[in-house]
């Protein structure tokens, strides 16, 4: 490392500021004022920025060929000598290291950048909340762990930033506990994720036992040191059950069913962490393993299709949403398979490149949602907002550009990730770009129908509320220009194949695009005119027709139920997984109580007692009745010794003088006298 | 004439009612005098086999016994009032307190 590169030899205090702010929040944050706790919280946040960027400019700085940056900070689990299944010997050892290459530039842009605006926004949106150190609290451990998760130079310590932001997420959905749904929904966030991290955990066993290293500088390496062929069946099931983890975090099927929950959480933090950062990072841990995902095409191949078929399922599902920030939350799950069809088709750097745009775009929508709901005094329903397009200005401005831009029209940032994916899933598979283009005009669609809802045709607001309407301060309204900004001309940077070239270092396994015989041109018009397709039939059915919505829903009663109720997947779980997991729990509580309590505990306290029983008779008549022998026998032949002992002096002296007499008379007999010789 | 038998049969009387004193009496001070009647008896015994073997060693220890039992009544006197204040008796057979 280069003298001068002072910020990329510091990379690892990047995450350490948020920690020290979350550290100082949680153990002293209830005696600290409001603005104390703003000033910390967001200004570690913006030293993150300060850094993280600094080390942006100071790797974009040098050639293509040295933007890499790896160092330990100390041994972390020195686990000595193991054997991997390929029989090498292989020294384990996990480090707290960091990683620092073209994509982790990329992540820690997108969480230092947008989290610092969502930590502005979020003074103004929780001024007024309870448990205001709380929530920053938890906000900036979040940014800990997000920023370890995305610098770690290893599998292992990116799990512990992976667990982090999970447990950050439960906690901040959970943030109103004494909401029994934003508990509920806090906890079952936190399942999902959990069965999810199961497979990741499951993965990263069998990673460390196939290749036998956990840096993933060293992956590729070990892949081709491991003579392993493409689709080799270990690096198959490690790819799979790496995937596993990421429908889980990421939201896609079957596990997505935890982030439309998880709108109960602050706004703040579904910007954050449900649209922006959090959700990400399945997407980012899949480019990061791709040397091994391109080994396992048919891994690969399922990843594109679980990719595409949440895309438009999630879409589906997103159209006849009404609450503000579901419509969002369904919307972000269907871009997730967005960016895992671009994965599963080999293009990595489009994924990423999607990421990093649905980062301004959604992160806005959510903040800008977050401001519509402040501006109507909490009311999430679209059913009763409705023409505040002019009363709130900003928001409505900025909401329209991030709207512009999730529906893909040039030259907004969506335009050219969404476009890119798009092509490339043309050169893999027809049918997946028909699906993912068949998502775009439903995509377009809903926005649309969100954005006019909300802003458009006749007001739904009750009379008591529409007095109150006002735009949000300039601390919630500032973020929202600077993202609708990046939201604009976010996409720039991918003009040219630039984004792509800069991500090279990385994906550079990823299989060559087969690139000439695309139509691009052609795709190109044909997603623009999709998305203008589902924008008119947005304006035609919630603006010149309001009546005709209705009706439709009248005339296809059934189909709108299933859609309306999300295909019944939350029921279907509940019956199928839920509540056989309660009756397997109910069922061991009852073996628990029946056989481990009764048979096990009660019956060993029984048996005992019984075998006490004739513990106790021995201990009585035995060893106690040797005691009580030996103490009776004493007493008895006491009795005659005893009554010897008169304690009169008179019967002593009468003793004396009678042992005297018989021991004269012993002499005097042993002498020869006798009664008749006595006398002399 | 009176000869050394005479002097035995009166020291065997004199012992003889001595020691029937200690035993039977009850009165701690009659045993105590008793006692002295033992000790004459001793003494007679003492001075008759000295002046019987013409050896003035008997009557020298003789006169040590008379010290001896002089010292031993002060003593035992002292005992008995000490006793006395404690137990407000000076018989014997209520002194059991030795016993078990």
């Amino acid at each position: 490392m280069r003298p001068s590169e002072y910020f990329l030899a510091h990379i690892w205090l990047v995450p350490l500021f948020p920690l020290a702010a979350s550290a100082v929040m949680l153990l002293f944050g209830r005696k600290l004022s409001n603005s104390l706790v703003s000033v910390f919280c967001v200004g570690s946040v913006a030293l993150s920025l300060v850094y993280g960027f600094g080390a942006i400019f100071q790797l974009i700085a040098r050639p293509a060929a040295e933007r890499v940056v790896e160092f330990a900070l100390f041994n972390w689990i020195p686990a000595g000598p193991m054997h991997t299944t390929s029989g090498h010997l292989v020294n384990f050892n996990a480090q707290w290291g960091f990683l620092f290459d073209p994509l982790t530039a990329v992540m820690v842009g997108i969480v230092t950048g947008v989290g610092f605006l969502i930590h502005v926004y979020s003074i103004g949106y929780m001024a007024h909340e309870g448990g205001y150190y709380r929530f920053f609290g938890y906000l900036n451990l979040f940014m800990f762990s997000m920023l370890t998760l995305v610098l770690a130079n290893n599998i292992l310590l990116m799990f512990v930033g992976w667990e982090g932001v999970g447990l950050c997420s439960y906690l901040l959905i959970g943030f109103y506990f004494l909401k029994k749904s934003a508990a509920d929904a806090g906890k079952k966030a936190f399942i999902v994720n959990r069965i999810g991290d199961a497979g990741f955990l499951l993965g990263i066993f069998l990673l460390v036992g196939t290749l036998g290293t956990l840096n993933f500088s060293e992956l590729r390496g070990a892949i081709v040191a491991g003579h392993f062929a493409v689709g080799d069946a270990a690096l198959t099931a490690i790819a799979l059950l790496l995937f596993a983890g990421a429908t889980g975090k990421s939201a896609q099927i079957p596990l997505y069913v935890w982030l439309p929950d998880a709108m109960e959480g602050p706004t703040p933090v579904s910007a954050l962490i449900h649209a922006a950062t959090m959700v990400t990072a399945g997407v980012y841990m899949l480019v990061r393993t791709n040397a091994i995902f391109a080994m396992a095409p048919r891994a690969l191949a399922v990843v594109a299709v679980v990719g595409a078929v949440t895309a438009i399922f999630a879409a589906t599902m997103g159209v006849l949403q009404n609450d503000i920030k579901r419509v969002l939350a369904y919307s972000t799950i269907s871009q997730l398979g967005y960016m895992f069809l671009a994965c599963g088709v080999g293009a990595f750097s489009a994924g990423i490149f999607h990421l990093l745009t649905h980062a301004f775009f959604k992160g806005l929508l959510f903040l800008g949602a977050g401001s519509v709901i402040h501006a109507v005094s909490g009311e999430q329903d679209m059913q009763k907002m409705g023409a505040l397009g002019g009363k709130i200005r900003t928001t409505y401005l900025t909401m329209l550009a991030a709207t512009l831009a999730i529906a893909g029209i040039p030259p907004l940032a969506g335009f050219f990730s969404k476009d890119e994916i798009l092509a490339r899933a043309f050169r893999a598979n027809h049918a997946l770009w028909l699906v993912g283009w068949l998502t775009a005009g439903m995509t377009a669609f809903y926005m649309f129908r969100l954005l006019f809802l909300t802003f458009h045709g006749t007001s739904r607001v009750p009379h008591e509320v529409e007095r109150h309407i006002h735009e949000s301060p300039s601390n919630m309204t500032v973020p929202l220009i600077i993202l609708a900004v990046l939201s604009i001309v976010g996409g720039w940077i991918g003009i040219g194949g630039r984004f792509e070239r800069f991500l090279e270092p990385v994906t550079q396994s990823a299989p060559a695009s087969t690139a000439g015989e695309t139509p691009e041109a052609a795709l190109m018009i044909a997603s623009v005119a999709i998305a203008l397709g589902g924008i008119g039939l947005a304006w035609f059915l919630y603006i010149k027709r309001t009546e005709l919505p209705d009706k439709i829903a009248a005339s296809f009663g059934g189909l709108y139920r299933l859609v309306y109720n999300k295909y019944y997947v939350d029921q279907i779980y509940d019956a199928m997984f839920v509540n056989r997991t309660k009756d397997l729990g109910l069922t061991l509580g009852a073996f628990d109580r029946t056989f481990i309590d009764g048979l096990g505990v009660d019956g060993t306290g029984w048996l005992t007692r019984a075998t006490s029983v004739i513990s106790i008779f021995w201990d009585k008549w035995i060893i106690d009745g040797i005691v009580n022998l030996v103490a009776n026998v004493v007493r008895v032949l006491s009795i005659p010794v005893r009554w010897l002992q008169t304690g009169r002096v008179s019967s002593y002296a009468g003793f004396i003088v009678l042992g005297v007499l018989v021991l004269l008379g012993f002499y005097l007999h042993a002498a020869g006298y006798t009664l008749a010789n006595l006398r002399p | 004439m009176i000869g050394t038998g005479h002097y035995l049969f009166l020291s065997l009387a004199l012992f003889l009612i001595g020691v029937v004193g200690v035993v039977t009496r009850r009165n701690v001070i009659i045993i105590l005098m008793s006692i002295e009647l033992i000790l004459n008896a001793v003494n007679i015994n003492l001075v008759a086999f000295s002046r019987l073997v013409g050896s003035v060693e008997g009557q020298v220890f003789a006169i040590f016994i008379i010290t001896d039992a002089a010292a031993e009544a002060a003593v035992g006197l002292g005992i008995i009032i000490a006793f006395f204040r404690n137990r407000e008796t000076v018989l014997a057979d209520e002194m059991d307190l030795l016993k078990w």
